[in-house]
């Protein structure tokens, strides 16, 4: 009986209904105006709306909402459709949830103002059966959110790994490789594999690693920058480390590193400067009178 | 040390030392606890890294230049010694290791 009376309102109620779920949604500012248009987001909420009726119509027969049945298959595909629409463009886990669970007080009143008052223990199992309901859903979106984000976060890591050690081609035999942020190990390794392949690929004699954006150098920094300075020399390529600010030369010699017999220089102009000399190669600017 | 308006070379040798503590407290400790402390009167920045870790068997020979159980340049320890303005380091073996260190602001 209780599924039914939700079913018979959902059915007859559509317009109004969708309406108040859309307006309790502009009230409490969930309709993001600046992230997706009015008529987007009706036929969304329609999308919605009639997944969840034709699930409620499929439970009729055994007059129970169990959220984990196959008929709310439509209603999971149109809220993961709807959730990654919404993710994408910023709406928050909290706003999605709360979207959700926007559809009960509008039905609740319907039921209330359409089941007969005498009848109250079918009221409430409805409003049971359907609260239950609607909180499994909006937890699903929650899910849904959360997995969103994570497949985002991974992505921007990849990405992040390979923007994060580009190998530039400068001049004739000579590459730089400039490191901004931290070198943890990973990342050292991946830095070290993209150098010595572009050593290869561009024929370089001269590798710059520019540090001027690197924040600490601690051991393990230098450890790393040493371990791929010595991989390029076993190349047959030289390696000139740039970038070494006043404040990491001081930080390097306390701790004792010590960086051998590769080449060092304060700034990227300066280790250019060195690297043309070495291949004697002349650059002559021309300043037009 | 950025509320005391520290110094860059300041704060890059702390930040510096920190790491390799951390990192020892974390490879060799298998994690540790750690609490910093500003102390603003005396512009001093505390911090206090404890592992449970193995501990460390002979002091002197951790601290030196060069030495190193795992694979790394052997100057972590000795080097945040040299980094830090105070530095105080306390090992038993088989129960753990702390490090009390702090940099001037």
């Amino acid at each position: 009986m209780p599924v039914r009376h939700i079913h018979v309102i959902l059915d007859n109620e559509r317009a109004s209904l969708l309406r108040a779920w859309g307006s309790t949604q502009a009230e409490e500012g969930l309709i993001r105006k600046d992230l997706f248009s009015e008529r987007e987001a009706r036929s969304q909420i329609e999308m919605l709306y009639d997944a969840l009726t034709k699930g409620v119509s499929a439970s009729i027969e055994s007059d129970a909402l169990d959220p984990e049945a196959d008929c709310w298959d439509d209603l999971r595909a149109a809220l993961a459709e709807v959730t990654r629409e919404r993710t994408k463009r910023g709406v928050s886990t909290g706003e999605m949830a709360a979207f959700v669970l926007a559809l009960k007080y509008p039905l609740f009143e319907r039921l209330g103002a359409t089941v007969d008052d005498t009848n109250g223990g079918v009221l409430i199992e409805a409003i049971n059966q359907f609260t239950r309901l609607i909180d499994a859903v909006s937890l699903y979106t929650t899910e849904l959110c959360i997995s969103e984000r994570d497949k985002t976060i991974k992505r921007q890591q990849d990405e992040m790994m390979e923007l994060a050690s580009p190998v530039v081609e400068l001049w004739d035999r000579i590459i730089a490789v400039p490191l901004v942020g931290t070198l943890d190990s990973m990342r050292a390794q991946e830095v070290m594999e993209n150098t010595l392949s572009a050593i290869v690929d561009k024929k370089a004699d001269i590798v710059i690693i520019d540090i001027t954006g690197v924040v600490t150098v601690d051991t393990q920094v230098a450890q790393h920058l040493i371990r791929t300075a010595a991989a390029v020399r076993l190349m047959g390529g030289e390696a000139i480390i740039s970038g070494i600010s006043p404040r990491i030369a001081q930080t390097m010699v306390q701790l004792g590193v010590d960086t051998g017999e590769i080449r060092t220089r304060s700034s990227l102009r300066m280790a250019l400067a060195d690297a043309f000399r070495t291949l004697e190669t002349d650059v002559v600017i021309r300043t037009a009178k | 040390m950025d509320a005391l308006e520290a110094k860059v070379i300041r704060k890059t040798r702390l930040v510096t030392a920190v790491s390799e503590i951390f990192r020892n407290g974390l490879i060799y400790g298998g994690g540790a606890v750690v609490i910093i402390h500003c102390d603003e009167d005396d512009r001093m920045v505390w911090i206090d890294c404890r592992d449970t870790g193995p501990g460390i068997v002979d002091m002197e020979l951790a601290l030196s230049d060069g030495y190193t159980s795992g694979g790394g340049l052997g100057r972590g320890l000795g080097g945040a010694k040299r980094l830090s303005d105070e530095f105080e380091i306390v090992s038993e073996p088989g129960v753990g290791t702390q490090v009390r260190l702090a940099g001037r602001a």
